[in-house]
């Protein structure tokens, strides 16, 4: 299989990413090369088989009381925020 | 008086006994760090002021008759393990500037052991890849020969270890990160059960694969290590809430009767056959010890690649949308809306490795591609979980090579990234089916390290810990140190 640059740009969109001119081409051919060997798994016969979620059979994960644990240390976890002001995540404005 | 030969054990012993302090300890392995970084690059950050500062406590704790097996035992921290007030960077420009606000529990309960970090070690961006060549702080180099790898993403942990910068170093291994550079690297390397170690505070990957282990010279040092890492945390949602055995207690346990599988799908024509020649050697010293050996066929491992690639991905995708430039991380400068942040801050913080599984993480969960990839992918891991099921059945152990061939060298896989991709061929399994694995020191081809790879069924951490000293009862592979660092 062989993505399209369209295809490229419209993934990086998806995941958020910005690519420059240059690495477009060069993620269409690897992207298109690991697709094609992921393809492999087409020829695998998966009828009735359940989809595997977690690693150990019969267990799923946890659900913990709904209990306050947790204080509240704002201050210490935006120390490493880019930006802040007045203890909230200052951003580009978003509505008019 | 050479610090640096001797194995944890033997190190946490003379702390116990006052032969030597773990100050001087300390200072001893920190110039070995200093002295090696321009060769190895293993190390990100050294953290040489808190280090001699737990060394003193550690001191101060033997004198007053409170230390505990580990006390005092410097070790080295990949540096994907949030370390409080101490930069954890994930090998990624996209942390450079992170200093964690809180430790990961593996870091927390061995500082609680009394261990002493001496600094945090390089490794592939966010844990991917195979050589170390990811890190946004360059690649780390293979202490046998700098013109080689070391393997990844643990590299800088193994080739620390190897180097002898101190005796035992945290992983993680999601698709072989440990046992694949401990195999590259000559040093033993553990993976245990999915579930047996705390992931908290560890920077995620690919959740229903990733899992903390160690490590060391030997199975010895590496069982002292993991029974003071492993165990129950409510802070994990994925921690298994169930005891952990004295890994220690059950090194010796003779091994006759014991009944190993060999792995067939890992004898095929991929393997580098000076490389089969020493794990087949190793297989032999198993036989003299009482062992029986048996071909177990696993028909649907060799899918284990592909399977792999869609997964890891898709959750890579979801995990590393949380880096967004907004709380920490990476900030573009200047953007002109909220979009542009994000794109722009993900676009320069994150390498081209990590681009690259982003993006094929985002197509395989895509609208209309969800069924023929990740649907299809979860099941056929199904299939390989199944398979290892039905050989647990008939054997205690498998084992085969953890690697195809040697350290390769450095630059010669970058520009195809299947090629990279299948260094891991024999260690993926172990990880789609959560089983515990261990690499260990298995001779030399030309010179470099070849690793043997043994499996065991979920939990049997304390069986593989056992398999491995045993062998190294009977030989001195493990021994071995790089001639640059032997001195």
């Amino acid at each position: 299989m062989s993505l399209t640059r369209e295809r490229i740009q419209s993934i990086a969109r998806l995941a958020r990413l910005a690519l420059d001119e240059r690495e477009v081409p060069v993620y269409q051919g690897s992207l298109s090369s690991i697709i094609d060997f992921v393809s492999e798994l087409e020829r695998a016969d998966t009828a009735g088989v359940a989809p595997m979620a977690h690693p150990l059979p019969g267990l799923s994960q946890r659900l913990r009381p709904d209990e306050v644990t947790e204080v509240d240390q704002h201050e210490k976890y935006q120390a490493n925020a880019p930006r802040v002001e007045a203890g909230l995540y200052l951003v580009p404005k978003v509505i008019e | 008086m050479s610090l640096h030969t001797r194995t944890l054990a033997e190190l946490a012993a003379g702390l116990r006994r006052k032969e030597f302090s773990s100050v001087e300890l300390a200072r001893a392995l920190l110039a070995r760090i200093d002295a090696s970084q321009p060769q190895l690059n293993a190390m990100i950050s050294v953290t040489r002021d808190s280090a001699l500062a737990a060394a003193a406590e550690a001191d101060r704790a033997i004198a007053a008759g409170r230390a505990g097996p580990l006390t005092g035992v410097p070790l080295l921290h990949k540096d994907i393990f949030c370390t409080e007030g101490v930069r954890t960077t994930c090998g990624s420009r996209m942390l450079d500037n992170f200093v964690s606000p809180y430790d990961a529990t593996v870091v927390a309960r061995l500082k609680a052991a009394g261990t002493v970090m001496l600094g945090k070690t390089n490794m592939d961006e966010f844990a991917m890849g195979s050589s170390n060549e990811n890190s946004f702080y360059g690649p780390v180099r293979n202490p046998w020969n700098p013109a080689l790898v070391p393997g990844g993403s643990s590299g800088g942990s193994a080739a620390g270890v190897a180097a002898r910068l101190a005796p035992a170093a945290t992983g993680t291994d999601t698709g072989g990160s440990i046992r694949q550079p401990a195999a590259l690297c000559g040093v033993t390397g553990v993976k245990p059960t999915y579930g047996r170690v705390s992931r908290y505070g560890m920077i995620a990957f690919a959740s229903s694969l990733d899992q903390a282990g160690v490590l060391a010279t030997s199975a010895e040092d590496a069982a002292l290590v993991l029974g003071a890492m492993a165990g129950f945390d409510p802070r994990d949602s994925t921690s298994v809430d169930r005891p952990v055995p004295d890994y220690a207690a059950a090194l010796n346990a003779p091994l006759a009767g014991l009944r190993i599988g060999l792995l067939k799908e890992f004898f095929d024509k991929g393997l580098d056959p000076e490389n089969e020649r020493r794990v087949r050697e190793a297989l032999a010293v198993y036989e003299r010890l009482g062992a029986t050996l048996r071909e177990v066929s696993l028909p649907n491992l060799p899918l284990s690649v592909p399977t792999y690639y869609v997964v890891a991905p898709a959750e890579c995708s979801s995990n590393l949308a949380r880096f967004d430039g907004v709380r920490f991380g990476h900030r573009c400068e200047n953007p002109r809306d909220l979009a542009d942040l994000y794109e722009r801050s993900r676009g320069e913080g994150f390498g081209p490795e990590v681009k690259r599984r982003i993006m094929t993480g985002t197509y395989v969960l895509s609208a209309g591609y969800y069924d023929a990839y990740y649907l299809k992918a979860q099941k056929v891991r199904q299939l390989i979980a199944r398979d290892f099921a039905r050989a647990f059945e008939q054997v205690d152990v498998l084992m085969g090579p953890t690697t195809p061939t040697p350290a390769f060298p450095i630059g010669a896989k970058t520009s195809d990234p299947i090629t990279m991709y299948l260094n891991d061929i024999y260690t993926i399994g172990a990880n789609l089916a959560g089983l515990p694995a261990i690499s260990i020191p298995a001779g030399f081809v030309e010179g470099l390290p070849v690793g043997l790879q043994i499996v065991g069924p979920h939990f049997a951490e304390a069986k593989l810990l056992n398999v491995a000293h045993v062998y190294q009862r009977e030989t001195d592979w493990h021994r071995r140190i790089p001639p640059a660092f032997a001195e």
